[in-house]
């Protein structure tokens, strides 16, 4: 096995491009659980923690472009406002020490679809900065995710960063795991509102073979929030709506019965989540509209 | 290859180690260092939570060559100049410690929450906590001994050490 | 640049020596490893290091059975940096071990009957290396169908697993008439899963070898010389040439009292010539030790119209694995105990343990009793509601006391105050209400999903339940049970000083504190050395059966005792005063009559007293093969919990508010530790109800890990509140009872009572999942399931139950 320490992007690309085998590392917590369970033996790593840039995030207008190596510690305690599903989602990561090491670009290297930073980047449009030698090139989120634990990367790509949308409405976070912390999801739920477009965002963890948005879900929700006037009206949405809302979340879904979780246990619950998590946003939507009022 | 980098204050090289190796062998096996526990080696247990540059970090996720260069801190540099730390001692004080392989961890992790937030809540201490399994205490004692070194701590100044 | 060289960790565990004060019997003493624990200097058994070491590895069975047609080692052996490859050819003496059977192979020559049986040994020069030659081991195996069922194994025709059949142990017992007529018949079935001890320390050890020949092996264990007489035979050694020194334990809770990588590490540091370090990876540790037997229990309770038990009949599989292992005990404990602390006049129980091929099933924290008590405490809940009765009232008004009969015939001889253990943890006051749904920001770290933020409120339905349970106290059934103490008093640096030296395993609840604090006060000298527990002194027996403090204790205590005796001859020779007048307090000789006769070191001089005295409690009898009826246990310990739960009802996740419990302990021997006991067996109970277990699928372990075995964090475990009874038993020393294992027991059922009371779902299995609270069958209504007509062993649980539900 080979070690590569690149101080530089350009080296990093480089390298990535001369050995596409070469696993790209930043946190380590996939890589070296898998080394360590001796699950696999890369040819080389390719150490991106010496490359400064890719810890860095920035904000552009509307957009926050998120290095792929910004640890969620730093998405949690700097990003909370301005990415709030996401931080949601990043607090729900692992412990401590997990979080102070783990990466948005991680977790979408690894693209397992129990990956808790998915849901609400699917949730929000997120781009990805997909670079090799040959240039960069943005790939839609809901383009990303191909197969378990496979993305759209090209063998001698790496993710350069995310540029996500600035919240402009509310979101939330949601993720059923067996234990209070500490626990890969059996399930997770993201949603966004989107009134400035009247659109919805969603995304599911855990329950498809990759992280997926729930199309007919957020296609139901705008209809139903345009056809009321209630994005103007700020007024209550009615039960049978989020009822519907949940039961289309849980029909997105492709779930199996595995050890954390059975199939119809991972529709259910993302159904209540679903429910629950569409009623907190949208009682945050009303309020912050009394407030504004 | 060759790893070199600063460990409780010192300079420290390991020469001939397997690219595979994580932070954690390195510290154990090569430095005589093996405060740091390895319990999991997943990240699940925080048994081997150490300082990488001030930032408390699973010791068996860091890739050896990941460490080069930098400034670790680990369970043995955690005292002060030969007797214990606050930390050290409340834990030795309230009972909680038992078997003590998860102690190390848990005396970096409550070090490091007391360096960020020195007069916890409860709920703050076991959400800073929950990536240190123990299985012989319940955490009963545990979240004494954090209370009681937050309680004996000057206004949470930082006495030294990694940060 | 400096280079830190790799120099040795200390193999051997130096002397503890304790702090002083007033640190004798009863007060919160410091544990003496305490102080090298917090600063990481503690030698644990993964930690020992030598220059010239060699790492071992094992070779495993990824099939649960199989035969072995062929090995190939010699693309292993082609390696660079390999030392050995070992078969069971290499095995010198008696190619197996066990407990109570030798019936494991130290290797697997032909047949494998578990996944991740040993088949080979490797030495190498790292642990990658090791990792490399066990890939390139190729084995041809013909994989056969594995028998994964404890009840179908038992029936007749069963593949048997091994020659001699599939029974491990059967015990009947059988008292009154179990058919005598009750108003009300009360059927349940109920079924445990496979826990995992989930010790933090993975196995590991550093086998040297001797110059003597012999070998000198560095491990953590439970009981050293169990460990040296199976090492030994299987090494063809004399005992006396395999030394055994206890290395730092890193938790243990039953898992460490079957042999792991004992003998594989001795057997390559002689093949090779040097040291060999072994540490199992978490992955091979949840292979390389025994796990608690799942359990499926048929039971049913005959009680009359006003709430009192007439009866019960219990049918209960324990599911042993592969191989024996402490089986046998287990069977006698869910057997004996299976009433649980009650009485009942009538009693007919079976308990079967059967050989499988799911992993091999032994000694964990309560063993035998905490299946029972999952059962038998839900069947109370039950017969409560049948007669009208509040849970916790039906139980006091059947619950044992002193005097009371076992369905042994065994006389409880000293205090057994169930009832006031029901009493103090329901009158103990409840924690704060949940907070209501919507209520302005909600912590979630005190809702149901913590911090994953699945409910602000919403389902969240709060639920309090019960449970009592009732465990032996030390080895059982006729065994000599003994512990062996060392005790010795001279003058160290002009102070006279003490060092107590037993084989006892300090596996972490504090034996070595307590020792001390033993001979502080029986020789009232302040300053007390441990010595490393080794084998160069008799056995202790193992740290297991809540026993230690009991049997190394009364040990500690006898051969203090001995060493006071030569002191006050002396001062009596001297000083012209009767022995009998004397006593020894703050390092002086004190006599009755005339006050301070001298200080010890005094009388001492350069004289050293040593006096090892073998100590046995009284004695058990085994059981009535037909009728289970004897004086099996030495004694029984009680613990009951309150649990305070709030479940959300629609997701079906739980966070325990509160767990209170109270348990009678005889004598509070050192509180802070008997506290940590305490919260920690509580804890490893509320990790059986709500989150552990090893899930097995075609005799195929699916979650060997951390990420998906889970153990409670933290944010799992509620605040706990303890309250202790010390109701001596005369027949103990200091009137002590044991502790550890009582708080496991009842903890379980406690939390699944609270969660039944907050949904109303039967949660008839630990543990308890989310799907059992949202998705099962519909909650059980007032109309109970018949009682069964013959609790036939070819029906499933699962089948019983729907049939019946």
């Amino acid at each position: 096995m080979e070690f590569f320490r690149p101080a530089t992007w350009a080296d990093a690309l480089a390298i990535k491009a001369e050995q596409p085998g070469a696993r790209a590392i930043a946190g380590g917590t996939d890589v070296m659980v898998e080394i360590n369970f001796d699950r696999s033996r890369p040819e080389a790593l390719l150490d991106l923690t010496g490359v400064p840039d890719l810890a860095e995030w920035s904000a552009d207008g509307p957009v926050i472009r998120l290095g792929a190596g910004v640890p969620y510690t730093r998405v949690i305690g700097e990003l909370g406002g301005r990415l709030p599903g996401l931080a949601m989602a990043s607090r729900t990561v692992g412990s401590p020490q997990i979080r102070n090491r783990g990466t948005v670009g991680g977790n979408l290297g690894s693209a397992s679809p129990a990956g808790d930073a998915h849901p609400p980047l699917l949730a929000d449009d997120t781009v990805v900065e997909a670079a090799s030698v040959r240039g960069t090139r943005d790939i839609p989120i809901r383009d990303f995710y191909t197969g378990v634990k496979r993305s759209a990367l090209a063998p001698d790509e790496l993710i350069a960063a995310v540029r996500v949308p600035v919240a402009d409405g509310p979101q939330q976070f949601s993720k059923v795991g067996v234990r209070n912390a500490m626990v890969i999801a059996v399930s997770s739920f993201a949603i966004a509102l989107h009134p400035e477009r009247g659109q919805v965002g969603t995304g599911f963890g855990s329950a498809a073979p990759t992280p997926r948005p729930a199309a007919a879900a957020e296609e139901f929700l705008a209809a139903e929030l345009a056809d009321r006037g209630l994005w103007d009206s700020h007024g209550p949405l009615a039960s049978s709506a989020v009822q519907r809302f949940g039961e289309l979340v849980a029909e997105a879904a492709a779930p199996i019965d595995d050890v954390r979780g059975t199939a119809a246990y991972r529709r259910h619950s993302l159904a209540v989540m679903a429910r629950r998590t569409l009623t907190w946003a949208w009682r945050s939507y009303r309020e912050e509209q009394q407030r504004c009022a | 290859m060759r790893v070199t980098c600063t460990v409780n204050g010192s300079p420290a090289a390991a020469d001939d180690v397997w690219e595979g190796e994580s932070l954690l062998f390195v510290l154990r096996e090569r430095l005589s260092l093996p405060g740091s526990k390895n319990a999991c080696e997943q990240g699940e247990c925080g048994s081997c939570t150490v300082y990488l540059d001030g930032v408390v970090v699973c010791a068996c996720l860091v890739a050896a060559g990941q460490a080069q260069g930098r400034d670790i801190r680990t369970v043995e540099g955690v005292g002060d100049c030969g007797t214990l730390g606050t930390v050290q001692q409340a834990f030795l004080d309230a009972g909680a410690v038992q078997c003590g392989f998860c102690t190390p961890g848990l005396i970096v992790a409550a070090d490091d929450l007391l360096r960020r937030v020195p007069r916890p809540a409860d709920a703050e201490i076991r959400e800073a906590l929950a990536g240190n399994l123990c299985r012989c205490t319940g955490y009963e004692k545990i979240l004494d001994a954090v209370r009681l070194a937050a309680s004996q701590r000057p206004g949470g100044v930082t006495d030294g050490g990694a940060g | 640049m400096t280079t830190v060289p790799g120099t040795p960790a200390p193999t051997a565990p130096a002397d503890l020596a304790t702090v002083r004060g007033d640190t004798g019997v009863g007060a919160s003493v410091l544990r003496p490893d305490g102080t090298l624990k917090v600063t990481g200097e503690f030698a644990f058994s993964s930690d020992l290091w030598m220059a010239d070491m060699l790492w071992g590895a094992t070779l495993r069975s990824p099939h649960p059975r199989a035969r072995i047609r062929s090995m190939d080692i010699a693309g292993a052996l082609k390696l660079p940096g390999i030392a050995a490859v070992l078969s069971a050819d290499d095995v010198p003496g008696r190619k197996t071990f066990g407990l109570e059977a030798a019936d494991q192979p130290v290797l697997a020559d032909s047949q494998i009957r578990y996944q991740g049986e040993p088949l080979l040994i490797i030495a190498a020069d790292h642990p990658e290396t090791a990792r490399r030659a066990a890939a390139a081991v190729t084995v041809d195996y013909e994989v056969l169908t594995p028998v994964t069922s404890a009840e179908a194994a038992l029936l007749p025709g069963a593949e048997p697993v091994h020659p001699g059949g599939n029974l491990v142990r059967h015990v009947r017992i059988r008292r009154g008439d179990p058919q005598a007529p009750a108003d009300i018949m009360v059927p349940g079935c109920y079924q445990v899963g496979m826990q995992d001890q989930a010790f933090l320390g993975p196995e590991s050890g550093l086998a040297v070898p001797a110059e003597d020949g012999g070998i000198e092996l560095y491990v953590a264990t439970q009981w050293l010389h169990v460990d040296q007489a199976q090492i030994a035979v299987s090494l063809g050694m004399p005992e006396d040439k395999v030394r055994l020194v206890l290395a730092g334990v890193g938790g243990a809770f039953g898992a460490r009292e079957d042999l792991s990588m004992q003998i594989h590490a001795c057997l390559l540091a002689l093949h090779t010539g040097r040291p060999v370090k072994m540490v199992y990876s978490r992955e091979e540790s949840f292979f390389g030790h025994v796990h608690r037997h799942p359990a499926t229990l048929y039971y049913e309770h005959g009680i009359t119209a006003d709430g009192r038990l007439v009866s019960v009949t219990a049918r209960v599989y324990l599911d042993g694995g592969a191989y024996m292992s402490s089986s046998p005990a287990v069977v006698a404990n869910a057997a004996t105990l299976g009433a649980g602390p009650y009485e009942v006049p009538n009693v007919a129980i079976d308990v079967y343990a059967a050989y499988t091929n799911n992993p091999p099933c032994g000694a964990m924290r309560g063993f035998g009793a905490v299946q029972a008590a999952f059962a038998y405490e839900s069947q109370m809940d039950q017969c409560a509601r049948r007669a009208g009765l509040d849970p916790v009232e039906f139980r006091i008004r059947n619950a044992m006391s002193q005097g009371s009969v076992m369905p042994t015939g065994q006389v409880i001889d000293s205090a057994a105050p169930v009832a006031e253990l029901l009493r103090r943890v329901r009158d103990a006051p409840m924690p704060a209400p949940p907070r209501p749904a919507g209520a302005a920001g909600p912590d979630l770290r005190e809702l149901p999903g913590g911090v994953s933020n699945t409910t602000h409120g919403e389902g969240v339905v709060r639920g309090v339940g019960y449970g009592v349970g009732i465990k032996n106290v030390g080895f059982s059934e006729g065994f000599d049970d003994y512990s062996t103490a060392r005790v010795r008093l001279g003058v160290v640096a002009g102070e006279p000083a003490v060092t107590v030296h037993t084989a006892a395993a300090e596996v972490g609840q504090g034996l070595v504190t307590v020792q001390a604090q033993i001979a502080r006060t029986e020789l009232g000298v302040d300053r007390v050395v441990i010595h490393p527990a080794d084998t160069a002194v008799g056995s202790a027996g193992s740290s297991s059966a809540s026993r230690q403090t009991y049997v190394t204790g009364g040990a500690v205590q006898a051969a203090c005792a001995a060493v006071r005796a030569v002191v006050f001859g002396l001062a009596a020779r001297r000083f012209g005063v009767p022995p009998g007048d004397l006593s020894l307090a703050g390092g002086k000789v004190v006599s009755q009559a005339a006050g301070v006769l001298c200080e010890l070191e005094a009388l001492l001089g350069s004289e050293v007293i040593e006096e090892t005295v073998t100590w046995r409690h009284r004695p058990t009898y085994p059981l009535d093969p037909e009728t289970g009826q004897g004086n099996a246990h030495v004694q029984y310990a009680f613990a009951a919990h309150r649990a305070v739960v709030d479940v959300d009802t629609e997701l079906g996740l739980v966070k325990v508010v509160e767990l209170a419990s109270a348990q009678d302990v005889g004598k509070a021997m050192n509180p802070l530790a008997l506290a940590g006991q305490i919260h920690g067996g509580t804890a490893q109970g509320l990790g059986l109800a709500l989150m552990e277990e090893i899930q097995v699928s075609g005799g195929v372990v699916r979650n060997p890990s951390f990420t998906d075995y889970l153990i409670p964090t933290i944010l799992d475990m509620p605040p706990m509140k303890l309250d202790i009874l010390e109701l001596a038993d005369p027949h103990a020393p200091y009137g002590l009872r044991g502790a550890g294992e009582p708080p496991t027991i009842s903890s379980t059922p406690a939390i699944v009572a609270a969660i039944r009371a907050a949904t109303g779902r039967p949660l008839t299995r630990v543990p308890v999942r989310p799907d059992d609270i949202v998705l099962a069958l519909p909650a059980r209504g007032d109309d109970p399931p018949e009682p069964p007509a013959d609790l036939s062993p070819a029906s499933s649980c699962a089948l019983w139950a729907a049939g019946r539900g």
